[in-house]
């Protein structure tokens, strides 16, 4: 067995060593959980509405994505396995390139070409991911080697999801970094499910840290919805691969509250108390009453932050609503550094049709040739 | 007679299969009591249990090779692959093992299985959950292609590639799942693969067509009609092997051609339908062959439907051809 290790306990008490930290940072983290969950609320809004396309949600989640990110510095790189979009926000993703992906309008850095949920932020070290899932472990593993070859003092984060645990890529990502010593931090966040597959049936190994053990990466498991035991452990664990000490795979177990993503009908295949039993285990309920009983927060704090930071989002998503949508000349841009002849041709082709029914916007017409 | 739509005609081709032969199983990603993504093998599970439609980790690679492998001894599977653009990790498999087995083998070990995958765009998938890849695998000896575009078709195509003997890649048009509703027998029944399909008969400009371009292939001959223009259309809906005397034929007839499909056009479909018929009746072509294809370029998501052929280019094709 594996020990699942823990500071505070559901009901908020403390179970474990607090770690070192100030007032002020032990609060920025419930500032940030709040944040992730107001954003998730909205996006789910829009999306009930039909505003937006889809939206993968983050209940439940916000311990495991803040306390591991919050570990990290701004030099290091997270490299997202598919949920991990808001805590790239507290990193640096402004919230309006945030939305904006969520609106693929001509504000996405992405030019509207990713579905929604896709972020980026090239400033705070943040590739999207693709889609495919296990893709980016092994991209993550050889930029690690790269920062190592450069003499950069980065850390690679990796994430992934329990499904992710059984993709090409996981295995050879993990086993590279393991022959490299690569200073990188895989962290698998195990929320129970892969769309409707049970992680206890994705996996016949005892625990998903000992995963890690055949591949020379020790791993750890850690109570995801605690979001000080995720930030202890993670800062250790990034704190050895800065030194040279390699990799290692943390997993965070924890709970998607909601369905795979807004097209999902979770009731088909999950049982209910399942659901309600982890609904007793919510991350920031958790970390509220042990701020609370440390006195670094407020009677009715976290109603007053959650309603900023909503109305703050509300802004946001005025403005980015009403944003163009983009030039149909990035149809064929980007998919070189120059656009070839033969994309020229093709797109002159579309844009002859366009304009014969009247239809061609400013700037969209014919490419020379 | 009931009428079905694409995706309630292949879970109906599924559940008459699997009743009629126990070998027949489902396995793939969330096939099981979610009844798949588009659920196409809902109710499967409670009907035949959890050891004939199951759910594997999350691993193309591991759900075709260990198709490969049942199909090798014994059984029939049939595997889904969530969405054609995540077929890629199973791409050794398909293309290195199914495929080439019984050459390699000399026919003493065979793969007789079906992948089904959903393919195509029109759901603003983006990037990833859009893709036409039929042109890797139509490059592919040993495999065979098939791509319904009717309830009808499905359920006896899909019957047909779960009987045949060799393994066939079964392209689902998902954006065609629930838009079109036909009528579709109760009982089992085949429609034979590597046959082409009449949509209309014509005889001033021949389109062919496969999967979710049929029914803008039709609303283009529909606004042809009120031009005057008098459109043959074919549905290919078997791409591999292909019925290459069927296309000669129907390209003969008119003289005139234009090829419509959603993948990339360089080194596509439509490539190798223009070099047959250039190759085999070039004399009795009165137009340079047209392509009406998605954009050389990723698939994109907001712009989708420009880079999805629509009635509009697939007719301005069909004018070209036409007044040449
Ligand atoms: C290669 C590949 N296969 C299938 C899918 C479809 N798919 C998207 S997310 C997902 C489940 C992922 O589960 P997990 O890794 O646990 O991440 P979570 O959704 O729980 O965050 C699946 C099967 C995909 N995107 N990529
Ligand atoms: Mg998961």
């Amino acid at each position: 067995m594996v020990d699942v290790q823990r500071v505070l306990a559901a009901d908020g008490s403390v179970v474990g060593a607090v770690p070192d930290m100030s007032d002020c940072r032990l609060r920025e983290l419930l500032v940030h959980m709040l944040r992730v969950r107001c954003i998730d609320e909205r996006m789910l809004k829009l999306q009930r509405s039909g505003r937006i396309g889809f939206v993968g949600s983050t209940l439940g989640l916000e311990a495991a994505m803040i306390g591991s990110a919050a570990a990290l510095g701004p030099m290091d790189w997270m490299w997202s396995g598919l949920r991990e979009g808001a805590a790239a926000v507290m990193r640096g993703l402004p919230l309006d390139e945030y939305v904006a992906q969520m609106f693929c309008n001509s504000n996405d850095t992405a030019k509207g070409r990713q579905m929604c949920n896709h972020f980026q932020h090239a400033g705070s070290h943040y590739p999207s991911w693709s889609s495919g899932i296990g893709t980016q472990l092994t991209h993550g593993v050889g930029a690690a080697l790269a920062a190592h070859r450069r003499g950069l003092d980065e850390v690679h984060a990796i994430y992934c999801g329990d499904g992710a645990s059984s993709s090409n890529g996981f295995h050879s990502g993990l086993n590279f970094a393991g022959v490299w010593k690569a200073p990188c931090v895989f962290v698998l966040v195990d929320n129970g499910w892969a769309i409707s597959v049970s992680s206890r049936a994705q996996t016949a190994a005892e625990s998903y840290a000992a995963k890690g053990r055949a591949y020379g990466v020790p791993g750890v498991e850690v109570d995801g919805n605690d979001v000080l035991a995720v930030h202890g452990v993670t800062a250790e664990a990034v704190e050895t691969a800065r030194g040279g000490g390699g990799p290692s795979l943390i997993v965070l177990k924890t709970y998607r509250m909601l369905g795979h993503s807004s097209s999902d009908d979770p009731t088909r295949y999950r049982d209910p108390e399942e659901v309600a039993a982890w609904a007793e285990r919510d991350p920031i309920d958790r970390y509220e009453t042990f701020l609370l009983d440390r006195g670094v927060l407020e009677a009715g704090g976290r109603e007053r932050l959650a309603a900023a930071t909503l109305a703050e989002l509300d802004e946001v998503i005025r403005t980015q609503e009403a944003a163009a949508p983009m030039s149909t000349r990035t149809l064929v841009e980007d998919v070189y550094a120059e656009v070839p002849g033969h994309l020229r041709r093709q797109y002159n082709d579309f844009a002859r049709i366009q304009e014969s029914h009247g239809e061609a916007r400013p700037g969209e017409g014919a490419f020379p040739l | 007679m009931a009428t079905l739509t694409i995706v309630q005609a292949v879970n109906d081709a599924l559940k008459s299969v699997m009743r009629d032969d126990p070998t027949v199983l489902v396995l793939g990603e969330d096939v099981g009591p979610k009844g798949g993504v588009f659920l196409a093998t809902e109710g499967l599970t409670a009907e035949f249990g959890i050891e004939r439609c199951f759910d594997t980790p999350l691993s193309e690679d591991g759900i075709i090779g260990t198709a490969i492998g049942m199909a090798m001894n014994g059984l029939k599977p049939v595997a889904e692959i969530q969405f054609q653009d995540f077929i890629f990790p199973a791409f050794d498999q398909i293309v290195s093992e199914a495929a080439k087995l019984r050459y390699r083998s000399g026919g003493q070990y065979t793969a007789p299985m079906v992948i089904r995958t959903p393919y195509g765009g029109g759901i603003r998938g983006g990037l990833y959950h859009s893709q036409s890849g039929e042109a890797y695998f139509c490059h592919t000896p040993g495999l065979k292609v098939v791509v319904p575009s009717t309830p009808h078709d499905a359920k006896g195509l899909l019957i047909a590639s779960i009987l045949d003997p060799d393994p066939v890649l079964f392209l689902e048009p998902k954006a065609l799942y629930r838009s079109v509703k036909g009528e579709v027998p109760e009982d089992s029944y085949q429609v034979e693969l590597s046959t082409l399909r009449e949509v209309r008969a014509g005889d001033d400009v021949t389109v062919f067509c496969y999967g979710a371009m049929v029914p803008v292939a039709v609303k283009a001959a529909d606004q042809a009609a009120d031009k005057g223009i008098d459109c043959h259309l074919v549905d290919l809906r078997t791409l591999l092997p292909l019925d290459e005397e069927g296309v000669l034929e129907a390209a003969r007839r008119t003289g005139r051609v234009v090829v419509v499909h959603e993948a990339p056009r360089f080194c596509g479909y439509g490539a190798e339908i223009s070099a047959l018929i250039a190759e085999n009746v070039i004399e009795y072509m009165e137009a340079p062959i047209k392509r009406v294809t998605g954009f050389d370029t990723p698939f994109p998501n907001t712009l989708e439907h420009h880079y999805l052929p629509d009635e509009r280019r697939v007719l301005d094709a069909i004018e070209q051809v036409h007044s040449y």
